[in-house]
């Protein structure tokens, strides 16, 4: 603990914490729902496929889906159950579009799959661990939800020397890592020693923000003699980004455009270190994850641990369901966190919060004309000028957005927040990012019918000219005949050239 | 020396061409828009501005004053200047397709400009000499051009401000060109003329 | 009088020879802007600009005679791509509306003429005589052609479908002026 460096961070933000709601309420399990309804892509990367049919019985932790090519992440069965449904059902996503979905209904066993978890797994070889974590479908936790198998993979190829712990929990509301460090310190500890033994890193630092006295403790206590460090970061919106929690840890910065794998650093969140040691000490996939219920609007804000595919319905139903209208209803954070229009939608791997509030509490005035006072240039965490961006995004000049360093935002919402103007910089930020994406789609599919349309071109015209040569050859063919007809008539010296012409024709 | 750049700085900028004179004024809103637009622009004007004058100087002198048909100043000048931008246009393709890839679209722009036109009147007015109408007319294009970047780079940040809707676009262009005028004046205790 | 007269004539016919002889002198064959503008467009050869394939399509562009928003599949992006090239204003108010298209056949319509898959430029229709055709979404670049000649009015274009890794966010209101 005595990490007398000095901590950089760089702009940020100090919003309301908001967390006192829920952070004294120990992690209650939530009862089991009528139905789970369990998305096949909960992850980056291509959906999981589906291996199970309508109809069939699952056990719980049982394979659901595969996970296809390198990015992705396989999706197992949250509870005992039959399968009632495979099809389109509304995405926990602010678009409100639908997405490939298993019904399960659960029959209320909660019988587990029989899983033999190696006797020491501890001794277990770096790419079997990785393999273990990608078979149990982990994925990142924090929100991000990449899948952490992918992680561990790429950076033991690229020799990492830290592996570095994110328990910050920066965001407001949310305090389920809090809660889980203070209840399972041993279990995230063990965790953690797994992923280490994948990663092979030369220093473990476990970051956790100044205002959880009560994890930074348990942590410690825990990690005590495992040579892993756990160090207090000052509380400052978003340390909890992996960019800054690098920053503020190591004093290096990752480069624009690159990743933390760069400089040698990977970054996993607390509760995916939880979640890896239940898949290898215990053989448990990731099936379910704590989510923090809270905001103005909930009746009894608490931490749950609530089964993948849980509708958000029932979250809110087992705190005492709503106080009075939400004006909005946010999965995760609510600074990064996705806005939804029904809560009907499952939780998933990656939902850290629902979180219901109030209109006072997102409190969103008209916004009024940019007078440039900067203070979000002071605020970006990454160093950008999100002003610049913005008026340059509104003006449709994308281009001049992206030499401004719109790449490089991490789309926090620390600009947004700080903006006297309410000026809406995130939502600006992330039309552009979805338009560039969109152009460059468009774009590649462009090359590739350009491609198309060429070999088409050619294909038509050999075509065409082998119908040229051959009516060529017909004709020449032809007049051969005609030659030998006259030739029958005609001196046999002329004759005797016919027969060996027609056969080579 | 000195006479000849106290003529280049007075033209260039206490008798600016654009925001003195009021000439050139259509490509000065039209070609604007961009700083590269204007930067070409501002070039091209450069290269048939200082010819124009002096084509038309040799003209003035070598056939229309011993001719004595001065009252045809006009229409012969702006006969030399299409000729000489059509030529320039010709020499500047063959000789440098880079150079003719920046210039290429504006140099039929300069035409029709009353810029060049104006220009090589006026130089017949002050009764220069083939130096003084050379540095008069590279004088006058240097201020053209320096005006243009200028309210190039004013419109390109226009372009990003939230303008009220019923000044946006051109109505703001003009407000701010006569901002940009009234700067101008503070050039005129420069130099005297 | 005369010698105004003469004076004038002698200095535009003297121009003029000049600029003719010139002009041959002088000539450049060929445009290389019209190859660079033929590498931006989309060049599937639809021909809904109405000249014949991306290549005449370029020709009348780089010569002035075709608007830069003559191209359709290219969208607003090229619309602007193609006007800092040629150095004109380009008016996005009429391209920003069309969203992007995809054609389709209606598998109830479809009677497996094979007309369509014919006139496809970039081979994305797939079929055979008598057999239910089906459009490849990644090949088709909404053209139109094969809307054109179907006998029944099988094909039809419809906006390319929203999924949840195309959807983002739509641009915020421009705020106080709006």
């Amino acid at each position: 603990m005595t990490f007398l460096k000095r901590l950089h961070t760089r702009g940020g933000v100090h919003p309301e914490g908001m967390k006192s709601l829920s952070e004294d309420c120990p992690i209650a399990p939530l009862p089991l729902p009528d139905r789970l309804y369990v998305p096949l892509q909960q992850h980056i990367g291509a959906p999981a496929s589906p291996v199970v049919h309508v109809g069939e019985r699952v056990r719980k932790g049982q394979l659901m889906a595969a996970g296809t090519g390198p990015v992705s992440a396989p999706v197992h069965a949250p509870t005992s159950g039959r399968i009632l449904a495979l099809g389109d059902a509304l995405a926990p996503h602010p678009s409100g579009l639908g997405i490939t979905t298993l019904t399960l209904e659960p029959d209320g066993d909660e019988a587990w799959l029989d899983t033999a978890p190696p006797a020491d797994p501890f001794a277990l070889a770096p790419e079997e661990i990785a393999r273990r974590v990608g078979a149990a479908g982990i994925v990142g936790l924090g929100g991000a939800a990449f899948p952490s198998a992918v992680k561990l993979n790429l950076s033991r190829r690229s020799s990492v020397e830290v592996l570095v712990l994110n328990g910050s929990e920066c965001e407001p509301y949310l305090t389920c890592d809090d809660r889980l460090m203070r209840e399972r310190a041993a279990e995230i500890v063990d965790g953690i020693r797994l992923m280490n033994l994948a990663v092979g890193a030369r220093d473990v630092l476990v970051g956790i923000e100044d205002n959880k006295p009560e994890a930074l403790a348990a942590m410690t206590g825990a990690a005590a003699g495992t040579g892993i460090r756990i160090v207090a970061v000052p509380a400052l919106y978003p340390m909890g980004s992996e960019k800054q929690m690098i920053l503020a840890l190591t004093g290096r910065e990752v480069p624009a455009g690159g990743r933390a794998a760069d400089i040698g650093v990977l970054v996993h969140n607390v509760a995916t270190a939880y979640a890896v040691r239940q898949a290898i000490v215990l053989g448990h996939p990731l099936v379910s994850r704590v989510v923090t219920v809270s905001g103005g609007a909930v009746q009894v804000p608490r931490n749950v641990e609530a089964l993948v595919g849980t509708p958000v319905q029932t979250l809110i139903d087992y705190c005492g369901g709503f106080s009075q209208a939400p004006a909005r209803v946010v999965l995760g954070g609510p600074m990064m966190g996705s806005q939804i229009s029904n809560t009907s939608v499952p939780v998933i791997k990656g939902t850290s919060g629902v979180l219901a509030l109030t209109r006072a509490e997102i409190g969103q005035p008209e916004p009024a004309p940019c007078i440039r006072c900067s203070s979000c240039v002071r605020a970006c965490p990454v160093g950008l000028l999100p002003l610049e961006m913005a008026s340059r995004i509104r003006a449709g000049d994308l281009a001049a957005a992206v030499e401004f360093g719109l790449k490089d935002c991490i789309a926090c919402g620390s600009c947004a927040y700080i903006c006297p103007a309410h000026i809406p910089l995130v939502h600006f930020f992330n039309y552009a990012k979805g338009e560039l994406a969109a152009r460059e789609r468009t774009r590649m599919k462009q090359d590739a019918t350009r491609q198309l349309a060429e070999e088409r071109n050619l294909r038509m015209e050999r075509i065409a000219r082998e119908r040229e040569e051959a009516a060529a050859r017909r004709k020449a063919e032809k007049a051969a005949r005609d030659a030998a007809k006259k030739a029958a008539a005609s001196p046999p010296a002329q004759a005797a050239s016919t027969p060996a012409e027609t056969e080579t024709a | 020396m000195s006479e000849y750049l106290l003529l280049l700085l007075s033209t260039a900028l206490v008798n600016n061409v654009v925001l003195v004179k009021f000439l050139g004024l259509c490509p000065f809103m039209g070609v604007s828009r961009k700083m590269d637009s204007a930067l070409g622009m501002g070039m091209a004007t450069t290269f048939v501005l200082t010819l124009a004058t002096a084509a038309a100087w040799m003209l003035e002198h070598w056939l229309l004053a011993p001719l004595g048909i001065q009252y045809l100043r006009i229409l012969s000048f702006i006969l030399v200047i299409a000729s000489v931008v059509q030529f320039t246009e010709m020499v500047i393709r063959k000789v440098s397709p880079g150079l003719y890839q920046v210039l290429g679209i504006y140099l039929p722009l300069i035409t029709t400009n009353c810029a060049v036109l104006g220009v090589a009147l006026l130089n017949i007015m002050e009764a220069h000499s083939f130096v003084q109408s050379l540095m008069y007319g590279f004088g006058s294009a240097l201020g053209f051009t320096l005006v243009l970047l200028l309210f190039a780079g004013l419109r390109e940040r226009l372009a990003l401000a939230q303008v009220p809707d019923s000044f946006s676009g051109a109505p703001i262009g003009f407000v701010s060109a006569g901002l940009l005028a009234l700067a101008f004046m503070g050039f005129a205790g420069l130099a005297p003329h | 009088m005369i010698a105004a007269l003469l004076s004038l004539t002698a200095l535009g016919l003297s121009l003029g020879l000049l600029l003719g002889f010139a002009a041959r002198k002088l000539k450049v064959e060929g445009n290389p802007l019209v190859a660079e503008i033929e590498q931006m467009l989309p060049g599937s050869q639809c021909g809904q600009c109405g000249f014949p394939g991306c290549a005449g399509a370029a020709q009348a562009l780089a010569e002035g005679k075709a608007a830069v928003d003559c191209c359709p599949p290219g969208g607003a992006d090229l619309v602007q791509a193609l006007a800092a090239k040629l150095g004109v204003e380009a008016d996005l108010s009429g391209i920003k509306a069309s969203v992007p298209m995809i054609a389709e056949v209606q598998e109830h319509l479809c009677i497996g003429c094979t007309k369509c898959f014919k006139v496809c430029p970039t081979d994305a229709i797939m079929g055979a005589a008598k057999q239910i055709h089906t459009v490849f979404r990644e090949a088709c670049t909404a053209c139109g052609k094969c809307v054109e000649c179907c006998p029944t009015e099988a094909t039809r274009l419809t906006p390319v479908p929203v999924t949840l890794q195309s959807w983002y966010w739509h641009k915020p209101e421009a705020g106080w002026v709006a």
